[in-house]
Order: C-alpha cells, then sequence, then structure tokens
C-alpha cells in the first residue's frame, strides 16, 4: 500500500493543475469570443504573431 | 506570459487594450467569417488615430481603442472595405456583467474537485478497507470541503435569502443536502464510524446543478445584451440652436426652452413647439397612422415623430426623462415586472417538489430512528433520500430545452427575451397585428396606373424629396422602367410639395389644391402643369411574406386579428387584400388594450405583435408579445420576442418551436421524476449507496440534456 504514498499526491496535483489551467485559460479571455476564435485561427495574420 | 517560440519573444508586449474600456463601439451585422474579421481589423487599423481594433465575432460588435477618436471616419472607412457598421452608445450597452465568469470558475472548480474524489471514492466502492478507506475519506474532506464551500455559494446564499423572507424555493432542499451531505461525512471520517462518504454526491450536485444554472444565466444574458444593443443603437442626437449657430448635442442633456432644430428625416429628440418652418411629420410610430400630419407654427410635436419635408425650429417643452415618449417607457418597465411573475414550468415544479423533499428526508430520518434506535444510520438514510430526490435533473431539464430553442430562434432572427416566452407562446390560440410597420412596411406605394409620362415627370420632380409619397412615386417609376424626366429649379415647399421647371412650364407636385385648380382630397398627391392636373393616389404595402406568414399561422389553427389606429379604410383594404376577416380601425391604445382584455376574459391566449407607441398597452396585456427590430424602444422592451429581420415568416417557426420545446420540458421533467420513483424507494429502504446515487445522478443529467439536445421537430 505505500505507492499509494505516491499516487495519491500525485493525482492530486494533477487535479490542481487541470484547476490552474482552467482559470488561467478563463483570465485570458479565453471564453469571451468563441465564434471568433475558431475564425481566427484560419487567418493567416497570426501565423507571424501568435499572440497578436 | 512566456511565449511558446523562441522568435515570439522578440515581439512587443501586446497592447493591453483589450480588458480596457473601448473609446468606440460599432455593431456589425453582417460580419460572419474569419475573412471579415481580418478585413474590418486590417481597415480599421490603416487609419492613423486608431490604437487597436479588435472585433469580437460572437457579439458581432467591434471595440476600437485610440485618442480622441470619433465613429464617423470608422464608419466610412469600413463602409470602404464593404461592411455595414453603426454606431453603438457604450453607456446604455453598460458593462457586461462578471456573473457568467464566476458561475464558470465555480463550475470548473466543482468539476475539478469532483473528479478527484470520484477516483478516491472509486477506490473505498471497490474495496478499500480499515485505515486505507478512512485515510480516503480524510482527503476527500480536505478536497470537496473547500471545494463545495466555493461552488455551492450562488444555492447557499439564494436559499439564505428565501428562508429569511419565510419562503421556501428549490435551493433549500438542494443547500440542505449538500451541507448535510458533507458536514455528515466529515464527522463521520474524523470519528471514524462506519458510515458512507457522500463526498462525491454533494460535489456532483453541485456541479450538474451549476451547470443548469449557467445555461440559464448564458441565455437570458445572451437576450439581455442583444436587447441592450437595439436600445444603444437609438444614438439619439439634437441639434441645438444658440444665438443661431448650430451645435450637436445628446438629445437627453436637451432642458425645456431650448430652441432645436430638426432637419427632414431626422427623428425627433425632444417634445416640443414649433416656432417656426412647415413640414410633415410622420406619426406612425405613436399613433398607427399611414398618413403623415401637417405642422405649422404653434403646433405641438412630440418625441418619437419623423419630420419629412421641412427643417423645422421646436422650442422644447419637455426632454430626456420627461418627454410622453420617455414616461411611457418607465410605465412599460413597471409592466414588464409584473408579466415576469408569471410562474414557469420548472418554478412550477420546484414549488411543488421542495416541501415533498423534505418530508421525505425528515420521514426517513425518523422512521429510521424509530426503529434501530441508531441515530448515525438513520442520518445515512435520510441523507441518501436527501441526494436522490435533490433536483438535479430538474435543475437542468428546463434550462437545457430553453437553451437550444432560443439559439436556435436566434439563427433564424428571433430574439427570446423572457425566460417564460416560450411557455406562455406555446399556449397561445390567438394572433393579434398591429397594422404600420408591423404587416406593412410603412413604406406607401403607388395605386393603379397612371400615365407614363405624368408619372415620370412626377419622378423628377420627387427625386429630392424624403416624404413617403415622393419615395413612392420614384419607386413606381423604377418599377415601371420610366427615366424620371429632368426637371430644373426643384425646391420643395414645406408642407405643400414639391415645384420645378419643365419644358418651360411650372411644375408642381403636391396637395391637390396647391398643385392645380381642383378639390383638395385629402388622400394622394396631385401633379399640375398649369393647365393638367394627375392625381395619384397610394396605398400601404404589405410586408413581402405578410401573405404566406397568415396562410401558415391559419393552417396550424390559430385565428388571426387586425387592430390599428389608423383609418378604418385603410385597415380594410389591407385586411382584404391578406384576407384577414376581424380588423377593426380607428382603435386607440386604450380600445386595443381593451379588446385585448375581452379576448382574455373569454379564456382566450393573445399573442400582440406591434411596434409603435399605440400597441404598447395592448403589447403589455396580452399573454405574450412580440415586436419587429425596427419598432419603438418602448414596444420593443415590452416584448417577450424581438423578430430581428423584416420578414414575418419566422412567427409561424416561433410558435411551432415554442410549442414543441414546451413538450419537451415537460418530458424532461416527467423524466427527471421517473428516476425518482425508482431510486426514491431505494434509498428509503436504506440499500441506496453512494454509488448508485453517483449513478443515478449522471444518468438522469445525461438523458435529460441528451433528451434536449434532440432535434426539435
Amino acid at each position: 500500500m505505500n505507492v499509494l504514498a505516491i499516487l495519491i499526491p500525485v493525482s492530486v496535483s494533477l487535479g490542481i493543475l487541470g484547476l490552474a489551467a482552467f482559470v488561467w485559460t478563463m483570465r485570458a479571455s479565453q471564453y469571451d469570443d468563441p465564434d471568433g476564435d475558431r475564425a481566427r485561427i484560419l487567418d493567416e495574420r497570426y501565423d507571424d504573431d501568435p499572440a497578436g | 506570459m512566456t511565449a511558446a517560440c523562441p522568435a515570439c519573444v522578440a515581439l512587443p508586449e501586446r497592447a493591453a487594450t483589450r480588458d480596457a474600456d473601448p473609446d468606440v463601439v460599432l455593431h456589425l451585422p453582417d460580419i460572419h467569417c474569419a475573412g471579415c474579421i481580418a478585413s474590418v481589423e486590417d481597415a480599421l487599423g490603416r487609419l492613423p488615430e486608431v490604437r487597436e481594433a479588435r472585433v469580437n465575432l460572437t457579439l458581432r460588435r467591434v471595440f476600437i481603442a485610440g485618442a480622441n477618436i470619433t465613429p464617423g471616419p470608422m464608419i466610412e472607412a469600413l463602409a470602404g472595405a464593404g461592411h455595414r457598421a453603426q454606431e453603438l452608445d457604450t453607456g446604455r450597452l453598460g458593462r457586461q456583467g462578471n456573473e457568467g465568469r464566476d458561475l464558470l470558475m465555480r463550475i470548473g472548480v466543482a468539476g475539478f474537485a469532483m473528479m478527484n474524489v470520484m477516483l478516491l471514492s472509486v477506490a473505498v466502492w471497490s474495496g478499500a478497507a480499515g485505515a486505507t478507506e478512512r485515510l480516503f475519506h480524510l482527503i476527500s474532506a480536505a478536497i470537496a470541503l473547500p471545494a463545495v464551500a466555493f461552488s455551492g455559494r450562488p444555492f447557499f446564499a439564494s436559499a439564505l435569502t428565501a428562508l429569511s423572507r419565510g419562503r421556501l424555493n428549490m435551493d433549500v432542499p438542494i443547500s440542505l443536502a449538500i451541507a448535510l451531505a458533507a458536514l455528515v461525512s466529515l464527522a463521520s471520517a474524523l470519528l471514524g464510524g462506519e458510515q458512507h462518504g457522500w463526498f462525491d454526491a454533494a460535489l456532483a450536485l453541485t456541479f450538474f446543478l451549476l451547470i443548469g444554472r449557467y445555461l440559464d444565466h448564458a441565455g437570458r444574458n445572451a437576450a439581455r445584451s442583444a436587447a441592450a444593443e437595439l436600445a444603444a443603437l437609438d444614438v439619439s442626437q439634437a441639434i441645438l440652436l444658440e444665438g443661431g449657430a448650430e451645435r450637436i448635442v445628446r438629445a437627453e442633456s436637451l432642458a425645456p426652452g431650448d430652441m432645436i432644430r430638426a432637419r427632414p428625416g431626422d427623428r425627433l429628440p425632444a417634445d416640443g413647439v414649433v416656432t417656426s418652418g412647415l413640414s410633415d411629420l410622420d406619426r406612425s410610430a405613436l399613433t398607427g397612422e399611414s398618413k403623415a400630419g401637417r405642422v405649422g407654427p404653434g403646433e405641438e410635436v412630440a418625441a418619437g415623430e419623423v419630420n419629412l419635408t421641412g427643417p423645422l425650429d421646436i422650442r422644447v417643452v419637455r426632454a430626456g426623462r420627461e418627454t410622453a415618449l420617455s414616461r411611457l417607457t418607465d410605465l412599460v418597465a413597471t409592466a414588464e415586472a409584473q408579466r415576469s411573475r408569471h410562474a414557469g414550468i420548472a418554478d412550477r415544479a420546484a414549488r411543488a417538489y421542495a416541501p415533498v423533499v423534505h418530508i421525505l428526508g425528515a420521514a426517513a430520518f425518523l422512521l429510521w430512528l424509530g426503529l434501530t434506535g441508531d441515530a448515525w444510520r438513520a442520518l445515512d438514510v435520510a441523507i441518501s433520500v436527501l441526494v436522490i430526490t435533490c433536483p438535479c435533473a430538474l435543475g437542468l431539464a428546463v434550462p437545457a430545452v430553453s437553451t437550444v430553442a432560443t439559439a436556435r430562434l436566434y439563427k433564424l432572427g428571433l430574439l427570446v427575451k423572457s425566460r417564460t416566452a416560450l411557455e406562455r407562446l406555446s399556449e397561445i390560440d390567438l394572433v393579434v397585428f398591429d397594422k404600420t410597420g408591423t404587416l406593412t412596411t410603412g413604406a406607401a406605394r403607388l395605386r393603379g396606373e397612371p400615365d407614363p409620362a405624368a408619372l415620370s415627370l412626377a419622378a423628377g420632380l420627387a427625386q429630392g424629396s424624403n416624404h413617403p409619397y415622393s419615395r413612392a412615386i420614384v419607386a413606381a417609376a423604377a418599377e415601371r422602367g420610366l427615366e424620371p424626366a429632368p426637371v430644373q429649379d426643384v425646391t420643395e415647399v414645406a408642407g405643400r410639395g414639391v415645384e420645378g421647371h419643365s419644358g418651360g412650364r411650372r411644375v408642381r407636385l403636391g396637395r391637390p389644391d396647391w398643385a392645380g385648380p381642383g378639390d383638395a382630397d385629402p388622400d394622394g398627391v396631385a401633379l399640375g402643369d398649369g393647365s393638367h392636373v394627375t392625381l395619384f393616389t397610394f396605398e400601404e404595402e404589405p410586408r413581402p411574406d405578410a401573405e404566406e406568414c397568415l396562410r401558415m399561422l391559419e393552417a396550424h389553427g390559430y385565428d388571426i386579428a387586425l387592430l390599428s389606429g389608423d383609418a378604418s379604410a385603410a385597415v380594410a383594404r389591407v385586411a382584404t387584400r391578406l384576407g384577414i376577416e376581424t380588423a377593426k380601425g380607428r382603435m386607440t391604445p386604450e380600445e386595443k388594450a381593451a379588446w385585448l382584455e375581452a379576448r382574455a376574459a373569454e379564456g382566450r391566449r393573445t399573442l400582440m405583435i406591434g411596434d409603435g407607441l399605440n400597441d404598447t398597452g395592448a403589447l403589455s396585456v396580452a399573454h405574450a408579445a412580440l415586436s419587429p427590430g425596427s419598432a419603438l424602444e418602448a414596444a420593443r422592451s415590452l416584448a417577450d420576442v424581438v423578430l430581428l429581420s423584416d420578414r414575418l415568416e419566422p412567427i409561424a417557426t416561433l410558435l411551432a418551436t415554442a410549442r414543441a420545446s414546451t413538450v419537451r420540458m415537460k418530458q424532461n421533467i416527467a423524466l427527471a421524476g421517473l428516476y425518482n420513483v425508482v431510486a426514491v424507494p431505494l434509498a428509503f429502504s436504506g440499500h441506496a449507496t453512494p454509488l448508485i446515487a453517483a449513478l443515478a445522478m449522471s444518468a438522469s443529467s445525461l438523458t435529460v440534456s441528451l433528451n434536449a439536445a434532440r432535434k426539435l421537430a
């Protein structure tokens, strides 16, 4: 059962990592314009400037 | 933020304007693709004063930031790139609420916590025992308690408000189930009891219910922001006269006593008295009359009327919130609040359901306590009853259906504003139309076949004029392939007509007694060339698909009526043309409302469709109300549904969708109830484990969501 001592912290920290990623996407306004984001991926203006 | 590729590090920092307040917001009704985004942003980016322009395709808006920018040049630049743009009044648009984001965050926390706790629970269910089971329970508690405390806040807050007012709402049993399940499981884990751990159930409940709440919120928010956008499109400005100089100001800033000028084509910004000038006013939005009325010095005019032919100088009597139009809008807001009290299906189900849940939970506790004398065991059974009866699927059943239906209607150009609109629309059996601006376009159309030479001369005179009859003559000439005859020195004589010279003769087009020595026929205009007089008469043009829409409604078994403030003859003409049997003209706004109330007393459920101020009374007493997007703000804010396109045909689809989705809502509630019928006896007899509860909850939530997503008939 010693394996639990490793696996439980791993599973919990993976959960926290996922949550942190979710919080980041939300703070970065990634849910504000779903239609626009879907279209922007086709736009070559961002090829050289992915952050813009 | 670190960039993902080495080359990106060299890029300049992203402009920090995205979250700042934009200086100008434009509405772009036609954009739909990646190419549109690029061309809009490029067109605006080329202007030197623009710092950043960012398109939001979901909202169909572009947010522009920059120093000292005005919308005019932006709209021109966009027109050059082939995009229609309208200015939005940022003040009226209001700040976008953060409620949606807040709910999403709570869903995220509940979801991730649920996954982790579920992982630990699966180990317990599959046989972990003794110290391991206890350890797992303690870890679950450490994850679940903070997560529940954070995610469940909306439910706890609403339950507390309801309880403090001595009422029960659906959030009371929800909060009770979540809180009891979490706290009792914690106590049992700490004391080392043999009881079940309900942490995963508490989290799953919170998670599913939050999704229902988020759907509900997102739907209402979309409708609200679209409605605010319609309102923000009427940027009303006024031309203020100060010592002879003209200055453009916002209509709200006018005060009684100010002098304003209304140019032809302007909608009057305030109530007042004409001091100089002669013109015709289009009052159709206020009275439903299709014929323009003449005004001159000393006559009263009201905000919302449209000046047609000549410039008017007006002394403001009432402005801003004091105008007759605004006072009506306030009345309308009250009526709106009244109708929102109509209890929807979900509310009615919740009202019947909440006491049952409490009684069942309490009965289970007392029964088991009496039978076994074991308080822990009794509490465990009571929790399982509460968790299983908890209206997880019920919370999703109605919002999921209305989200699907509303999104579908939005694609058809229908904006559903009210939460209970779909249910009320499904009960309609009588559809009542207003005439001017609703069934008809409000534009006049030439009647009969006049002499082509006269028509071409009239079109030549009418070309420069704003009057609806002039536009009808020009349109009629174009329709018949006639070139407007060349006319020199055309001048518009306000309140009378247009005159000019053609072939050395003076020609006049206008009021019959002015254009020639004819008798004053009040309806129509005459063309006079000094010797000969041709009379043109007009009729209203029904919307192109009005007849089709009416036939479709009749085919579905709806009765149709036409109520109008216009002259009886004009109403009768339109009614005959469209085949409407019940048609009433010369109705005052009060009479319209009274007529609808009389039908309601007969047990009829009416849908009122209207656009003007004279319809507002009728719109507020009808069982459901609809108005075209071109309607006055007062009418639009009263309507449950706003028609965004120029077509009437979606009305038939709207009613069909409303009926289908109401059936679907009832189905969903029945499905959710069915799970309870199976699970409650199981819980009551003490056989429900957290595993069964989790299965029942997920299965019923999934069933209702899938049923909602199924194609609507």
